[in-house]
């Protein structure tokens, strides 16, 4: 197959790629979208296989028919609560590959080395474009699997804590730049390598062991992001503008998410990559936040009855509960009723960007009812009743009213403007940020303890 | 302060701006209060209940001496003269329409202020007297209705024969519109409720009627920003008259509540509409008053035109009159709570707004003296005289309304908020890519510079492609974007073929790890996006 054809499949692949992030934009066109990527992907690995250059095509059939195997079974094994772990986990596996194609081309490099004994600035960039390639790979490969295991739970979730970590981030960049610079004039060395691989590695681990559990959804489209540069990088080494386009593609959109989330959460990007969320402020629990009123699943399938308007802000809990079944069950018993049901979903509600949009589409809510925080948040003075399902920090009325409050200024979902608010949550215990929530004591919530797949079942027979 | 009730003058007014639980409530902000005798019999209060509540009940003369006059209805020029001077009068005063009133008032500088003048605010709902007036006549214009139709609102099927429901239109989704629309609904009628403003088409569904829609659009807004719909253009009157004539020949009932604050209502039913009604139809003009909505409307009266009965009456509000008062005299106990609070810097906007968090201090806040801030603009917007000085018309105040250019006005703020910033941002980077950049196209082959320059492009791409992407397809999104980040299998396929055994493995491994990437992340979305419905 001549290089002329492969370069033309190759910039339909890209094209395809576009088009199908395009199409994502919309639920009418994700469908499509999600088609045009696969066929993008299939055009770009066919052609691949075909370049006259690749042999060895048996060994590549058998990887991928294994790595096909294993991912197709993540795939269908998942449950919706589980995504954002299986997103965490395979962006690691871009990670390692970027590290591992990384090195592969520093070894091929390396024989050229020594038959051409050349220096000039093509190589150096060459070298550079290796050096940063592994070195982002890297941080996304052990980043992401701390995501991961925080996410899974198989590692605390709360910020790692440790002195002086601003300054050990710094010292990691600042030592893996002068390996690149000892790299590049060396004309590659295997130590300066080795070195900064290692560093990486340790650099990612701390990058996402020190952001705590609530900043989650950031760290995902973040680590996103930089499967998408290494990418990238991987495609500069090579000379493949498709590797470039892809990885930048996926490396800005990424980026963009990232960015939203921090709007969403008001906080500054850098002080969430740095971990800054909730570690240089006093968390006052003392204070006298007077006394919060129990309510059982009889009284709210009451209140829920005399009610016009019904709002529900589901949140982590919901997830964790696997709750989301249960509760479209009791809105549909409410719409049965004639009761306006709406979900209000905050940008940040579970530990993935748009969680809570997939876990309710899971249990089939029709996602015109489904809203926004900025949708929705003037219509709770006009609504009857809230239910918070296991949301915690994304209705604490401190952000907007305290201004101490370690997460002051960020916008909230302001249920307590509705007439009543009832509370699904386990125990009075605080959310991820560990800020107490005086809307659990305001006059006009109740609080529902219990499992909230459980009271949601409840209430629902009440009704 | 002593506060004075007198009995309303005006023939037909069965309304009392006082009941006993708002004079304790008055009493307890530290006024002391006297009612005329004989002042609530119409509303049911008796002078009993007043005086069990600590209230003193005195002749007409002593009464209109008192500090402050509240009252229901615009005072005559004779009770007027009965006042003392550099009192305070709140009651409704309908200023655009009397300017000799004004001018009695301001003669004897007496302080007032107007009850229809309240802005509509959040802040000041509790004060709007107009809405509880509305809500009330909405209720009362359904009965009434009902009182001269000679059916059923509800379908029924009997052993005698089937009866269909009553259709009613309701023209105008205020207050009292959407009364109306949850009356009749809970009559059984099947109600269908017409707006100029389309935004409210959802607090009409959301009472349970239908939203007649008409095939034209107002090119501009149609609320006038105050929370009132404004006066049409000619070619919108003429699409909205079409579709009430096909109504008016549908319906049994109709109940029109278009007012334009200060103007004469429009005239919206004309009579050959009501010709084409069937005989028997009822029709309740709530804007009577103004002139009405209905060409056979006689303001007062309730008249047969072509076999239709059309009801002008002007006194809705008052034919309820015991919680029309109730209500009136809570906005009034409301009205007085932000006038007696004690001024503090700045201090009222903000006490006002924690109003329902520091009941306490609230005690402490009030001291039964009436402050007349002009800093605050419920009041200053309520009062049309000041001392001797006439205070209306007052600056124009533009108050939330409609949802549409509040959000206009929120994204202009942000706009303006984040520019500078953004701009700086902006430049900076531009001007250090520009300095990175020339710098690497001074050293690097041109092999380089083109794959540098498909990147940039590429992230400039990215950029707008993702910028739009609705929140609920984040997930989505990412899994997509993850799945196509395993492109980075295209590099370890080309390395595959090397002569370098542990090349071949890295290469191998990366293959296997990536399309685990590929396949997981496409399969996984689609299973995703199949499960978004609508």
């Amino acid at each position: 197959m001549s290089t002329g054809f492969i370069s033309a499949a190759y910039i339909v692949a890209a094209l395809l790629f576009i088009f199908s992030l395009a199409g994502l934009s919309k639920q009418e066109t994700a469908k499509k979208g999600n088609t045009l990527g696969m066929i993008g992907m299939a055009i770009a690995l066919l052609t691949t296989i075909l370049d006259p250059r690749v042999s060895n095509v048996l060994v590549i059939i058998i990887a991928m028919v294994i790595g096909s195997g294993i991912g197709l079974r993540l795939a269908n094994k998942v449950e919706m609560t589980q995504m954002p772990e299986l997103v965490a986990i395979l962006h690691s596996f871009v990670g390692l590959a970027a590290v591992l194609v990384g090195f592969n081309s520093y070894f091929d490099a390396g024989h050229s080395l020594d038959t051409i004994d050349v220096l000039d600035a093509a190589m150096k960039i060459h070298l550079a474009e290796i050096f940063i390639g592994i070195f982002i790979g890297a941080i996304t490969f052990t980043g992401s699997i701390v995501a991961f295991g925080k996410l899974r739970g198989t590692i605390s979730s709360s910020a790692l804590m440790l002195p002086n970590r601003h300054k050990m981030n710094l010292a990691a960049g600042v030592l893996s730049f002068l390996m690149l610079l000892t790299f590049v004039n060396n004309g590659g060395s295997d130590t300066a390598l080795f070195l900064m691989t290692i560093i990486a590695l340790v650099f990612g681990w701390h990058l996402v062991a020190s952001i705590g559990g609530a900043d989650m959804p950031v760290v995902v489209s973040m680590l996103n992001s930089y499967s998408g540069w290494a990418a990238a990088a991987a495609g500069f080494m090579l000379s493949n503008d498709l590797l470039i386009i892809t990885g930048a593609l996926v490396g800005s959109s990424g980026a963009i998410l990232s960015y939203i989330m921090c709007k969403a959460m008001n906080r500054s990007f850098i002080s969430v990559i740095a971990g800054g969320f909730g570690t240089d402020v006093v968390i006052d629990n003392d204070k006298d936040y007077g006394e919060h009123t129990e309510v059982q699943a009889n009284a709210v399938a009451e209140l829920l009855r005399n009610a016009k308007s019904v709002v529900i802000a589901p949140g982590y809990g919901m997830a964790v509960a696997q709750a989301q079944y249960p509760v479209y069950e009791l809105t549909q018993k409410l719409m049965n009723k004639g009761i306006k049901v709406r979900f209000a979903i905050h940008p940040v509600a579970g530990r993935l960007p748009g969680h809570m949009n997939v876990l309710l589409a899971e249990a089939k809510v029709p996602y015109d009812i489904v809203l926004g925080m900025d949708e929705i948040n003037d219509d709770f003075p006009e609504t009857d009743v809230v239910l918070v399902i296991g949301a915690n920090d994304t209705v604490n009325p401190a952000a907007a009213e305290d201004p101490t409050s370690p997460i002051a200024g960020m916008p909230v979902l302001e249920v307590w403007n509705a007439k009543e608010v009832v509370v699904f949550k386990r125990s009075m215990n605080t959310g991820y940020a560990g800020v107490q929530n005086p809307l659990f004591f305001k006059d006009n919530t109740q609080m529902l303890f219990g499992d909230a797949k459980d009271t949601t079942e409840q209430i629902s027979k009440a009704l | 302060m002593i506060i004075g009730i007198p009995k309303e003058s005006l023939k037909g007014e069965n309304r009392v701006a006082g009941s006993p639980s708002s004079i304790s409530a008055l009493i307890k902000l530290g006024f002391s209060v006297q009612v005329q005798k004989g002042a609530g019999t119409q509303a049911s209060f008796t002078d009993e209940q007043f005086t069990n509540n600590n209230a003193e009940i005195v002749t007409k003369q002593k009464c209109w001496q008192s500090d402050i006059i509240f009252k229901v209805n615009a005072p005559t020029l004779d009770e007027v003269a009965l006042m003392n001077d550099g009192a305070t009068l709140i009651s409704f005063i309908a200023p655009a329409q009397s300017p000799e009133l004004l001018e009695a008032l301001r003669a004897k500088s007496i302080t007032t202020l107007a009850m229809e003048m309240v802005p509509r605010m959040t802040r000041s709902q509790s004060i709007d007297a107009l809405s509880s007036m509305a809500n009330i006549a909405g209720y009362r214009a359904v009965i009434e209705a009902s009182h001269h139709f000679g059916r059923f609102f509800t379908g029924q099927i009997t052993a005698a024969g089937k009866m269909p429901p009553a259709k009613i239109m309701i023209i105008g989704a205020g207050v009292a519109g959407l009364a109306a629309i949850g009356t009749a609904g809970s009559l059984g009628a099947i109600v269908r409720a017409f707006d100029t403003r389309p935004e409210v088409k959802e607090q009409i569904e959301s009472m349970g009627a239908e939203f007649l829609e008409m095939d034209y659009e107002e090119p501009e807004d149609t609320g006038s920003g105050d929370g009132y719909a404004k006066e049409m253009s000619k070619a919108f009157i003429d699409a909205e008259m079409a579709l009430f004539a096909e109504q008016a020949k549908d319906v049994d009932i109709i109940i029109t509540t278009a007012m334009i604050p200060g103007k004469p209502a429009p005239k919206l039913i004309t009579e050959k509409m009501v010709e084409s009604m069937k005989a028997g139809s009822v029709i309740v003009d709530l804007a009577a008053a103004g002139g009405g909505n209905c060409e056979c409307t006689v303001a007062g009266e309730v008249t047969d035109a072509h076999g239709v009965t059309v009801i002008g009456y002007t006194d809705l509000v008052s034919r309820l009159p015991n919680q029309a008062s109730q209500l009136y005299s809570n906005n009034l106990v409301n009205l007085a709570k932000l006038l007696s609070k004690r001024k503090e810097g700045s201090k009222v906007e903000e006490s006002n707004s924690k109003e329902s968090n520091s009941k306490e201090s609230k005690a402490e806040e009030n001291n039964g003296i009436f402050t007349i801030d002009f800093d605050d603009i419920v009041i200053r917007n309520m009062t049309v005289v000041k001392e001797n000085e006439i205070t209306f018309p007052p600056p124009p105040i533009q108050v939330s309304a409609a949802p549409a250019p509040a959000q206009k006005a929120k994204v202009e703020t942000i706009v303006v908020e984040e520019e500078p910033e953004t701009l700086l941002k902006q430049h900076g980077i531009k001007v250090a890519g520009i300095a990175l950049f020339g710098w690497v196209a001074s050293v690097a082959p041109a092999d380089f510079l083109t794959h540098f320059t498909v990147f940039v492009l590429a992230c400039v791409i990215g950029y707008y492609v993702v910028w739009n992407v609705s929140h609920s397809l984040h997930t989505p999104l990412m899994s997509v974007t993850n799945a196509i980040s395993g492109i980075i299998v295209v590099g370890a396929l080309l390395q595959i073929g090397s002569d370098n055994t542990i090349v071949q493995i890295f290469a191998a491994l990366a293959t296997l790890v990536a399309t685990i990437n590929i396949v997981g992340g496409f399969k996984v979305t689609s299973r995703m996006l199949k499960m978004f419905s609508k």
